[in-house]
């Protein structure tokens, strides 16, 4: 078996209202800042699954994002796999794999 | 004759929930979350509150509770459940009423007494409602209702939309920005039933204008229509 850690990047779908965003963008004028736009303010969820294999880690967070983590009504989600460790090396030790 | 009202932690408005029961002349229940056992009662009312704290997205952990599975099968043999509140946020995200609750448009917590109109007096909740605007308190941070266009035609089509919010000329705040939609409802919704009519959610919280003695009656014409509801289809079963 090995870990894997994913994060669940979860945002209001496009058209959605986002009052949030909405807000962050009214307060850019008090730092000065002209060039930014467009402001989407959502949700990321970290988490570790351990399986013998990544798809099949992947499968169970892609089940977790779409019935608990997002509203599909009116949340988009991307599942990113942050570091993969396997726990079973032959030499007993662990080692991590991290991507960026 | 016996109503549920379920506490989930972080409920706020159930023994409000079960006063108002009482006031209707039933025998109230107050039926806990952790277990799917909902006692024989003929109604169940999900309360206001912040259930689990509202982590995550308000409703969503309660949906995973034990008592939803009780209140699922419940609402699928025809029973009949009321989400008030934070219960109607409940009711959304287990899918039981269609269409989601956003934050506010305003992004501030709204707590005050708006005004709604019942969108018909043939259903089990407001049959005995006597069509005329209902002054009634709301407090909320994610009330704004959503669904996409196809879904708002469809509710107005079939008649699942039971409230809307109303300007006090009595016509329905339809501009989200309009200061009688508290929360930017699209088509000034304020609660919406499921198809087969059985299952209700609303954002006012008529409970708390359940007895003069507490400014005004006005959300008793829900509580008894609701009640009496439960009563025909107790005795009918």
């Amino acid at each position: 078996m090995s870990e894997f850690r994913f994060a669940v990047n979860v945002l209001p779908k496009p058209g959605i209202l986002d009052p949030q965003g909405r807000a962050v963008e009214l307060s850019l004028p008090h730092l000065k800042v002209t060039t930014v736009s467009r402001v989407r303010v959502g949700r990321r969820v970290e988490l570790t699954a351990t399986a013998d294999a990544e798809s099949e880690a992947r499968a169970v967070v892609d089940g977790l994002a779409k019935e608990l983590l997002s509203n599909p009504l009116i949340e988009s989600y991307t599942i990113e796999l942050l570091e993969a460790t396997s726990s079973v090396a032959a030499a007993g030790t662990g080692h991590a794999v991290t991507r960026s | 004759m016996r109503i549920g009202v379920v506490t989930f932690p972080g409920s706020n408005s159930d023994v409000d929930a079960l006063n108002a029961l009482a006031v209707a002349g039933v025998e109230p229940v107050s039926l806990w979350h952790e277990s799917p056992d909902l006692q024989g009662v003929a109604g169940v009312i999900l309360p206001g509150g912040f259930a689990y704290g509202d982590y995550l997205r308000a409703g969503v952990i309660a949906r995973f509770s034990p008592v939803m599975r009780g209140v699922t099968d419940f609402a699928a043999k025809g029973g009949l459940v009321l989400g008030i509140c934070n219960g109607f946020q409940v009711l959304a995200e287990a899918r039981l009423v269609p269409g989601a609750l956003l934050r506010n448009r305003s992004i501030r917590f709204a707590s005050k007494i708006v005004a709604i109109k019942p969108g018909r007096l043939d259903s089990p909740f407001t049959h005995k409602a006597t069509g005329a605007p209902l002054h009634i308190p709301i407090a909320h941070g994610e009330g704004c209702y959503y669904a996409d266009e196809a879904t708002l035609d469809e509710l107005e089509a079939s008649g699942q939309i039971l409230f809307r919010y109303v300007r006090a000329d009595g016509a329905p705040a339809l501009d989200p920005d309009d200061p009688a939609n508290p929360n930017g409802s699209l088509r000034a919704i304020a609660g919406v039933c499921n198809a087969a009519g059985n299952v209700a959610g609303l954002m006012p919280h008529p409970e708390r204008m359940s007895e003069s003695i507490l400014g005004s009656d006005d959300g008793m014409q829900l509580i008894s229509s609701f009640v009496e509801s439960a009563r025909a289809w107790e005795t009918g079963r």
